[in-house]
């Protein structure tokens, strides 16, 4: 049976059902600042436009041949102020850094800066054709160069592949440079080792390359159990997939002796750099023996998350992989000169081992001229004070909420960037998730959820560096508040959150009748009867 | 340090909480051999706001800016006018330092609007339903044929010479390590679009054909007829597109029988940023293969109290859920590029994409008639929408260079794509979008005219 859908949340104008209304209610739906807004194909039209566009001189026979449009598209417009309403109150149903604290941990949800905005705005960057001949496009080939000048000496490696557009995407590239120098030795090795503990990506990534993926223990500190992985390490293994600092929050101490094992087995070792931001100006990947790593501009070098991406995934690179990086490619010299390498003069450069290419184009240029604005307003030393100051607040609630909260690794010594905390010590019937969604009335976006896997309904925070003490203090209260909520088992935090936008969502029934794309309801809009087409 | 709020005072009260002596001895985990006690030296320090924006405005203009030049260059990247509106928008907090929406119950902005882009994208490419982005064209392309792969359980990707190189490359590049065999030979440059000879070369082991649409060299394949091919041998056809505005004119690929249409969205809101970001298209015709798509989709819903809400949904397709057997390792989208996409789109509606599709075609005809009477130029297309091919009597890399010190950006060199085929050489693609005026074309043909004397 169908679902009839209230009407508030659809179309201005209606009259809300009294029953769902709660206290006040009022005859839109709307309550103040907080508007209801329809779609756009629900107040849109086929005959608006909020574009003018120049009225054609003088008339030319189509060359469209056969192949012109026979029947209309079906796309509404809207006129200009229409469009910035419908997208300023959309908006305003989000939360957002610009809001408050946005503790997600292993997202490294940091503000971003806006001259990063302004100068990616620069007609010079943001005009500019990705295949104009080189000699008009010098300073995009600079800000390419000298981001990935700093991005080798911030980590000790020998080059970088500028062009992976994410982080997964760059995990792939370090993963295709393992295979590619392996395939060039003639050594047809089947097997990548990643810990429990690894973002999902990680064995997506392994697998989507064509290896077979095997776990990694965690020893009872949460970090990689050294001697498993030595018994394991073999001919056929290519290499290991680590995150460090790793997603327990914590560095692995082992790191340096993991690489050497690693290596003599004749593997490398692919590090995940999306926790780069705890250690940027602390230690080098490649003083610990990486191999490859993807840096994420969009975590560690504030580029915006922008709602789900754009990314950016350069990926430096050890020496023993740097040839068989993808063009294009930047490296450094024997004279010491950063040079990009690209398909026409790979040769020149001994760059002919080449793996491929993984896009068309660059990569994101306009995430690079934002992360180099960010590097150069920081410098070395603010580089480092922002992951000392990471760290610091990261520990700060750690031990602000290791009395009320259950931090299974909080015994053994400090966290990097993110505190780890679990559920043990909540009542019965009240979960993690219960808690973050408390979180949400408090005016806060709730920490990562569930993972890493290895802690009982895991609770990841990262602060990041660019929070005061004060509103640390303030989210530390609420989190206070609803650990002692979560332990005495209040039944009001099961049907959190009460004050947002929206209550809990049905998500089983958005899988299982699932409906992506809007059509033309059977009902009239506002006739009180309409109902989500295959809902019930 | 402006981005950063510590005072060293809430520094030393913080240690205080936790019982450590210095922030230095937080990193205790990190090995004293390797723990770097000051700044990397040889690297500037901190800079101003005012002298980073100099810096980095001295690197802009050693750039010349497409709006600086009369400029033809398209192949994948389209110079559009963006309206004011587009880019303030985008740039509300609220949708700039947003996460992926994970928490519904607070980004709902974020998701309806990507519901929007999905239902805008599906209905422009005449599909059942559309992802809600993939990093680029070239990606999403690539994608398109590993799911085919799943789809068919065939492992010939059968490539039209018509698709974008570096598209090409993409695919080349990931089939070596995923043993798909690609079928490809670079295009000939002539009128015809080869349907015939494409269609001879599909066989019983073929996944699918891939081609684009309009294609590199600027011509329009009878998508129908390959479909028919394609469809009759048990392949899928996956059509390409890198010009979405050309729909405006254009039958969608989906009406026309392609399975999965994947392309480039860039030219809608986003703008040319030197190639990135952009923005990866993603639709299937039917909906039977939603369960086959990667990327992440929003899917419409209802809450506690009954109204209606958007939520990430069918995500136990992707990797956070399936791990290694997911149908992708991709974990982001291209949100921000998204919403500049549906934002710059609602501007248009109907009425204003068919009407800048028009624009665009009346001027790439105006310009073709003209460069058609420069000596020595001859017009490859019969049948084009914003986009030709001019076949030179030089070679047309050193040609474009020589343009360029005159400032006229004259458009892509085959030659610079295909820079191994000589049969090429002489070849040059020319954009003309709706910010090419009357002007620019005369500028272009007496610079070609003056060059080639």
């Amino acid at each position: 049976m169908n679902k009839p859908i209230n009407q508030s949340g659809w179309r201005p104008g209606t009259p809300m059902a009294s029953e769902d209304a709660g206290a006040h209610p009022t005859v839109t739906g709307n309550k103040a600042l907080m508007l209801e807004e329809p779609l756009i194909f629900e107040i849109g039209n086929a005959e608006t436009t909020g574009v003018d566009l120049p009225q054609a001189k003088g008339d030319t026979a189509s060359r469209l041949g056969s192949h012109a449009r026979k029947g209309p598209i079906g796309l509404p417009g809207l006129s200009e102020p229409e469009t910035v309403r419908h997208y300023t109150r959309l908006s305003r149903q989000n939360y957002a850094i610009d809001l408050g604290l946005f503790p997600l941990g292993s997202c490294t949800m940091k503000h971003n800066p806006r001259l990063n905005e302004k100068v990616a705005r620069m007609p010079g960057f943001a005009d500019v054709h990705p295949l104009q001949p080189v000699d008009t496009v010098r300073g995009a080939l600079g800000v390419i160069n000298e981001l990935a000048h700093w991005l080798i000496e911030l980590t000790g490696m020998h080059g970088v592949a500028m062009t992976p557009k994410a982080g997964a995407h760059g995990e792939l590239c370090g993963i295709l440079c393992i295979r590619a120098a392996l395939e060039a030795r003639g050594d047809a090795r089947e097997v990548i080792l990643v810990p429990e503990s690894a973002h999902g990506t990680n064995p997506a990534t392994a697998a989507f390359a064509g290896y077979k993926v095997e776990d990694i223990p965690a020893n009872a500190e949460g970090r990689v159990d050294l001697e498993a992985l030595k018994a394991r390490l073999g001919p056929d293994v290519a290499g290991v997939m680590i995150t460090n600092p790793n997603t327990c929050g914590l560095f692995e101490r082992d790191m340096k002796a993991i690489s050497d094992a690693v290596h003599a087995a004749g593997g490398f070792v692919y590090c995940d750099g999306a926790n780069f931001n705890a250690i940027m100006g602390r230690v080098r990947p490649g003083d610990l023996g990486i191999d490859a790593m993807h840096i994420n501009l969009h975590k560690t070098f504030s580029t915006p998350h922008g709602g789900g991406g754009p990314g950016s995934g350069p990926v430096v690179l050890s020496e023993a992989l740097s040839p068989f990086g993808p063009l294009p490619f930047t490296a450094k010299m024997s004279d010491g000169i950063i040079q990009l390498v690209e398909e026409e003069n790979a040769s020149e450069h001994g760059h002919k081992q080449a793996f491929g290419r993984m896009t068309a184009f660059h990569g994101q240029m306009g995430m690079f001229t934002r992360a180099l604005t960010y590097i150069l307003s920081h410098g070395a030393d603010g580089l480092r004070q922002a992951s000392g100051d990471a760290v610091l607040n990261a520990n700060y609630i750690l031990r602000s909420l290791d009395d009320v909260l259950d931090a299974p690794f909080g015994k053994t010594g400090p966290c990097m960037h993110e505190a780890l905390f679990g559920d043990a010590g909540f009542a019965e019937g009240m979960s993690t998730l219960d808690l973050a969604k408390g979180l949400i009335d408090e005016g806060f976006h709730p920490m990562t959820m569930y993972f890493p896997l290895v802690v009982h309904g895991a609770m990841l925070i990262e602060p990041t560096e660019t929070e005061s003490k004060a509103g640390i203090d303030q989210f530390v209260m609420a989190m206070r508040s609803l650990a002692e909520r979560a332990r005495a088992g209040d039944e009001a935090l099961k049907t959190a959150p009460h004050h947002a936008p929206r209550a809990r969502l049905d998500e089983a029934m958005a899988a299982r009748k699932p409906r992506l794309a809007w059509s033309e309801p059977e009902v009239a809009p506002g006739s009180g009867n309409y109902e989500i087409p295959g809902a019930g | 340090m402006r981005y950063l709020p510590l005072t060293d005072t809430d520094r030393t009260a913080m240690l205080d909480t936790i019982g450590a002596p210095s922030v230095d001895a937080l990193f205790a985990d990190i090995a004293p051999a390797q723990y770097l006690g000051g700044p990397i030296e040889g690297l500037p320090l901190h800079a101003t706001e005012m002298a980073v924006e100099k810096h980095m405005r001295a690197l802009s203009q050693q750039n010349l800016a497409a709006g600086d030049a009369p400029f033809f260059c398209g192949a994948g990247a389209y110079r559009h006018h963006v309206p004011a509106t587009v880019d303030h928008l985008i740039q509300r907090g609220e949708f700039l330092t947003a996460y992926t929406p994970y928490q519904p119950e607070i980004a709902q902005g974020t998701l309806q609007m990507l519901f929007e882009f999905q239902s805008q994208v599906a209905r422009l490419y005449g599909c059942a339903v559309a992802n809600a982005s993939m990093y680029d064209g070239s990606t999403a392309c690539w994608e398109a044929i590993v799911m085919a792969g799943r789809q068919t359980k065939r492992n010939r990707v059968l490539i039209d010479g018509g698709l974008h190189p570096h598209y090409v490359g993409v695919a080349q590049t990931m089939a070596k390590f995923t043993h798909a065999e690609i079928a490809y030979e670079p295009p000939v440059v002539e009128a015809d679009a080869g349907e015939e000879a494409l269609i001879a070369r599909i066989d019983e082991t073929t996944s699918c054909v891939v081609v684009q649409y309009p294609d590199i060299i600027g011509r329009v394949p009878d998508l129908a007829r390959i479909a028919e091919a394609a469809h009759a041998a048990g392949a899928l056809l996956i059509a390409v597109n890198t010009e979405p505005v050309a729909l405006g004119a254009l039958e969608a690929p989906g009406n026309l029988g392609a399975d999965i249409v994947v392309g480039e969205g860039q030219s809608i809101g986003v703008g040319l940023q030197f190639g990135g970001p952009y923005l990866g298209l993603f639709a299937v015709r039917d909906s039977k293969l939603v369960r086959q798509m990667p990327g992440r989709l929003c899917g419409e819903t209802v809450d506690a109290d009954g109204k209606r809400g958007f939520v990430l949904t069918l995500s136990t397709r992707e990797q956070h859920i399936r791990r290694e057997k997911a149908t992708s390792n991709i974990c982001t989208n291209s949100g921000l590029c998204a919403l500049a996409f549906s934002i710059h789109m609602t501007l248009l509606g109907e009425k204003g994409l068919n009407g800048l599709a028009a624009e665009n075609h009346r001027l790439a005809c105006l310009a073709a008639d003209k460069l058609a009477a420069v000596p020595g130029i001859e017009v490859v297309n019969e049948v084009f929408f914003n986009e030709f091919t001019l076949r030179l009597p030089v070679e047309s890399r050193p040609l474009v260079r020589a343009l360029a010190e005159k400032g006229v950006l004259a458009g892509v060199s085959l030659g610079r794509l295909f820079p191994d085929a000589d049969a090429l050489a002489n070849g040059l693609v020319v954009a003309v979008t709706e910010t090419t005026n009357e002007a620019d074309i005369d500028a272009l043909c007496s610079a070609l005219t003056e060059e080639l004397a």
